[in-house]
């Protein structure tokens, strides 16, 4: 699987309170213009949560700003995105995001058995690789 | 990504608490979910800092505890609190021998660290270590900090490193490269530049993910130039084909879509190679036309590659089959129940209707729908399609939705936008002058404050310059109507002031134009309107204005003039005005009223606003005054050149010394006053060195007694304050005189605009209503233009009022329709279009690489090992929504030149000021200082 590098986005979790959760900043942004375009960005998303509608685009315009938001349980996942982006792509990038958080929620103790022990494996796989490969120079430079 | 994930999988461990994370964190993490208030959250986060403060102190901290403390410091920072005490800790980690302890590190340093930061200096040796690893996860996590960490100065001690690993044996370290060296020609593109070869090398990578990580960067490098890589085309088409047709591994579908992400990437760079090149749009077209066929519209990522290549197709040169499919697929987005899918539709109808006009009609209803949605989001959308295809056989209904549209929403920001955008249409396509003021009134009364002055300017432009031919029954008739819809709208309570000036401005030069309104009934008005808004000094400079060419118009037609009281008692309060510039209108005003008729005229004239004025730049009607003046004593003009090489080696500032009558600057008294003014304290004596004051150092003197003595005085006083009177007065003055002719008033300096604009007024035709059902009839206005199966349909049509609100019946035209839009201009032909074809063909060996790939596909995806490069900072704040609910409504208080009265001899003023007028300048607001500078 694989997702392209994206640039001047900026992705935001908005909890159903209006709570910012998580911002993320894809390009540098200095902390002033970063509350700037939180609180605006927040405000575009506040307008339409006042209009609490659930069949509406997915798509907030305003000043500028697109945003492309998703919601999932009481988390609004907000991308903010450039004028010539495709927004249903950005909505796929949000939806396949959210599915990668979902696995890692997963709170059943085999799940994160399983995760672990594949994080174990290519600690070992690494390991094996650098001594063998070690073991290969060792030989080679006998 | 893999940020998180890694947080993620912390975490999941915690939970188990297998690996060692203490009770202490799990409740930390428990009680911040748990928290009510932001203040809450802030106490536990203060505590927390205390404890891995005291912590961090401790010596000989074990490497796994240590771990833990800088997952807690980067939770820390994550709730938006300051960690940096911490990060000497994180940089110090990614020392470690030991893989998980490294990948933490790096990950808190990317988080925490930006490219600036003073202890990136101490990471650049660890990552130029760690780039020479065998171990390739060890790699990875370099050039994973690489891309986040690495600034302009520091790129060329890792470059010639991560150019080697290029070549790397492991796909994911190959594509973490490019990913690295995308990074770098963002940040500084000379310092790549010699390297670009290596990007197209890498588009035909054995491995899918690594040719997906190149197209980032070749979209970058084509967009800035398009030509040097033409050659490309028929290598991006066969890649997505092949992708298009499932040669990719199977882990490269999503929602059994193959590789979704890099077809989408393939057509931005497709529109970017197609647009206006021939040959480039021929190759495309058959692959863009599988596409079509294959696309699976039944998921989203479907209808996003769907909607991607409508786009491709309206940027490449277009080609009928594929306008085609492109409007089918518009089609089904339309009709689809979805918000997002209409609103994709009708953005993309506003890209195809540039090039074929006609592909809206058959979706007219589903516009209308859209139109009449209650989803804002898709409102905008549609009205920005319809903004899009007005002409001026629909701008009428286009321009009524606008505007009703305008009334209804409060957000200012797109109320101007919409304003704005109403006011271009209708100058553009108006039908008539009539429907062109009405429209503007309609803008300026709901939207007045948010619209730009100038387009106050040529609303009065039009209105004095009327239709531009020389019909003046026809100008008459429109001036009356505009003054009969301004009297009605005048005593609407809280108008916009920018409208009251455009009212005012009206009034006052054709309110008793033909007769219809006495002069008493529109003086009238003009009182109430100063009187209502006698907090807006434009508004009563503009009122006063007009009062005074009521009354200049009623003494030059010979007719007794009685001011009404109210009228006096308001001259009499400006008198006394504070604004410097009311005073004058007043006082002028007021000189004007005890003038002859003979006189009067020639200061104003009637329906003079579009005479040409003559600038006299040698000011030669003044020759006889200054031979005067010399006669009497004074001295001769010397040129600025003259004056500066005499005084040279002097102290003496040049602009200080002029002499000449018309510009001098003189620091005399005025001559006492008239016993008929009031008495008025002259305080010319003393040159005040205040910047604001300056304008007064041209004040015009009435008396031309210049005494040699008395001027040498002046220089002398004039020493300590040289600067301040130095050369930008003279020249702003000069430039202020000419701005006044155009900001004040409509005048001549503006009418090649405005006579461009108003051509296509002309073709307007009468329209026939029909009775077809309210949105048919919408639609048909809207669309009909275009075909002529609607305008049959329409014609079949009876009488029927087509809207209360709308001025008139919406319908085709019936006959003569000439589309007033240009032909779709979309082929940038002036482009060279030649292809550079580069010697060595390093893509011969592309049409099989996608299968060799897939042999071995299976091992080369492993998610949780590599990242995307992208993410740059994670934190949180918390900010309350209600602070930027306010919207701030932009003021725009007009700040005038202060200067001191103009003294009291009014009445040689005046008489000048006749002289100047007879020369064709009109007084305006704006500038004052002009006529002192002419009148002097």
């Amino acid at each position: 699987m694989s997702i392209l590098i994206m640039d001047n986005y900026i992705y935001i979790l908005i909890s159903r309170q209006g709570k910012v959760r998580l911002t993320k900043w894809y390009s540098p942004y200095a902390q002033k213009e970063r509350s700037k375009h939180t609180s605006l960005i927040l405000h575009a998303m506040y307008r339409l949560y006042v209009n609490s509608v659930e069949l509406f685009c997915n798509f907030v315009e305003w000043r500028g700003y697109k945003v492309v938001y998703k919601r999932y349980a009481s988390l609004y996942f907000c991308m903010c995105i450039d004028q010539e982006d495709n927004e249903l792509e950005v909505l796929d990038i949000i939806h396949h995001y959210a599915e990668i958080l979902w696995e890692l929620q997963e709170s059943s103790k085999k799940t994160v058995a399983r995760i672990i022990s594949a994080q174990d494996q290519l600690v070992e796989v690494a390991k094996e690789e650098t001594t063998s490969i070690s073991n290969i120079i060792a030989q080679a430079t006998k | 990504m893999e940020q998180l994930k890694t947080i993620g999988r912390e975490l999941a461990m915690g939970s188990q608490g297998g690996f060692g994370q203490s009770k202490e964190f799990l409740d930390l993490v428990k009680s911040i979910g748990e928290a009510r208030s932001k203040a809450e959250e802030d106490r536990i986060v203060l505590s927390e800092i205390d404890i891995l403060k005291r912590r961090l102190l401790e010596p000989d901290i074990p490497k796994r505890k240590m771990k833990e403390y800088i997952i807690r410091l980067v939770y820390i920072e994550m709730l938006g609190h300051d960690a940096s005490f911490g990060y000497i800790h994180a940089v110090k980690m990614t020392h470690d021998d030991n893989l998980l302890l490294k990948r933490t590190g790096y990950l808190a340093v990317t988080l925490f660290l930006n490219e600036d930061h003073d202890l990136i200096i101490l990471i650049v040796n660890t990552i130029q270590k760690d780039l020479r690893s065998d171990n390739y996860l060890v790699v990875c996590a370099a050039l994973n900090a690489i891309c986040r960490l690495i600034n302009e100065e520091t790129i060329p001690a890792v470059l010639p490193q991560v150019v080697e690993l290029l070549n790397h044996q492991k796909e994911a370290v190959r594509k973490k490269a490019i990913m690295a060296l995308h990074r770098f020609h963002r940040k500084s593109p000379s310092s790549v530049s010699h390297l670009i070869t290596n990007f197209r090398k890498r588009l035909c990578d054995n491995d899918p993910g690594v040719m997906g990580a190149t197209l980032c960067p070749l979209f970058d490098l084509i967009s800035e130039d398009v030509n040097s890589y033409k050659d490309l085309v028929s290598s991006f088409v066969s890649i997505l084909k092949q992708v298009t047709e499932r040669r990719l591994p199977k882990s490269y579908d999503y929602h059994q879509m193959p590789a979704p992400f890099i077809q989408i990437k393939l057509l931005k760079i497709m529109a970017l190679l197609g647009s206006g090149d021939k040959n480039a749009s021929e190759i495309m077209s058959m692959v863009l036309g599988d596409l079509f066929r294959k696309c699976d519209s039944s998921t989203n990522i479907g209808n996003a590659i769907l909607y991607e290549c409508i786009r491709c197709i309206s940027c490449i040169l277009p080609n009928p089959k594929l306008l085609e499919a492109a409007a089918d697929a518009i089609s089904k987005f339309l009709k689809s129940d979805s918000h997002n899918l209409k609103y994709m539709g009708i953005d993309g109808l506003g890209r195809l209707i540039k090039i074929s006009p006609d592909i809206a009609e058959q979706h007219q209803l589903a516009v209308i729908d859209c139109l009449e949605d209650p989803d804002d989001t898709l409102k905008r959308k549609t009205f920005e399609l319809l903004y899009k295809m007005t002409k001026s056989s629909n701008v009428e209904v286009i321009v009524d939705r606008m505007i009703d549209y305008m009334i209804s929403i409060n957000d200012n920001h797109y109320k101007t936008e919409i304003a704005s955008r109403c006011v271009e249409l209708a100058e553009q396509f108006a039908p008539s002058n009539q429907w062109f003021i009405q429209i503007m009134n309609k803008v300026f009364e709901h939207a007045g404050d948010l619209v730009n002055i100038k387009v106050a300017h040529n609303l009065m432009r039009l209105i004095a310059e009327g239709f531009g031919e020389d019909d003046d029954d026809a100008d008459s008739k429109l001036r009356l109507s505009a003054v009969e819809s301004y009297l009605q709208l005048i005593s609407e309570p809280k108008l916009p002031s920018l409208f009251l000036q455009v009212i005012s401005w009206v009034l006052g030069e054709y309110g008793t134009a033909d007769g219809k309104y006495s002069a008493s009934y529109i003086s009238g008005k003009l009182c109430d309107v100063a009187d209502a808004y006698s907090s807006d000094e434009t508004v009563k400079g503009y009122a006063v204005s007009a009062l005074m060419k009521i009354y200049a118009f009623e003494i030059a037609s010979g007719r007794k003039v009685d001011v009404l009281p109210e009228c006096q008692s308001l001259i009499e309060e400006l008198l006394a005005s504070h604004s410097t510039d009311l005073q004058q209108r007043a006082y002028e005003l007021q000189a004007l009223l005890a003038l002859d008729a003979r006189a009067v005229e020639s200061i104003l004239p009637l329906d003079a606003s579009c005479e040409d004025i003559e600038v006299d730049k040698d000011l030669s009607f003044l020759n006889g005054y200054i031979q005067q003046a010399i006669e009497s004593g004074a001295q001769p003009y010397i040129s600025e050149r003259e004056r500066s090489g005499m005084f040279e080696t002097t102290d003496y500032h040049p602009q200080d010394h002029h002499e000449v009558p018309s510009h001098a600057l003189r620091f005399e008294a005025y001559e006492l006053p008239k016993p008929s003014g009031p008495p008025q304290a002259s305080n010319e004596l003393v040159p005040v060195p205040e910047p604001s004051y300056y304008s007064e150092s041209h004040q015009p003197i009435s008396t031309s007694l210049v005494s040699e003595r008395e001027s040498s005085e002046i220089k002398l006083r004039l020493d300590g304050v040289k600067q301040k009177w130095g050369r930008p007065s003279y020249q702003s003055t000069t430039s202020a005189s000419s701005t006044t002719q155009q900001a004040g008033t409509p005048t001549h300096s503006d009418a090649g605009v405005g006579s461009s604009s108003s051509k296509p007024r002309s073709s307007y035709e009468p329209k026939k209503p029909e009775i077809d059902p309210e949105k048919q009839r919408l639609a048909a206005s809207l669309f009909g233009g275009s075909s002529s199966r609607t305008d049959k349909k329409s014609s079949s049509g009876g009488h029927k009022p087509a809207k209360g609100t709308v001025n008139k019946p919406a319908a085709v035209p019936k006959e003569n329709q000439t589309p007033v839009q240009p032909p779709p201009d979309l082929l940038d032909l002036g482009e060279p279009t030649d292809t550079t074809v580069t010697a060595m063909d390093p893509f011969k060996e592309l049409e099989g690489l996608m299968d060799s790939s897939s042999q071995d596909g299976g091992s080369s995806d492993v998610m949780g090992l590599y990242s995307d490069a992208a993410p740059v900072t994670t934190t949180t704040s918390v900010d309350s929504l209600l602070s930027e609910l306010s919207d701030s409504s932009k003021g725009n208080p007009r700040t005038y030149q202060s200067q001191t009265s103009k003294g009291p001899n009014t009445k040689e003023a005046l008489e000048k000021d006749a002289l100047v007028r007879q020369m064709g300048v009109n007084p305006t607001s704006q500038n004052p200082t002009l006529f002192k500078d002419l009148l002097g």
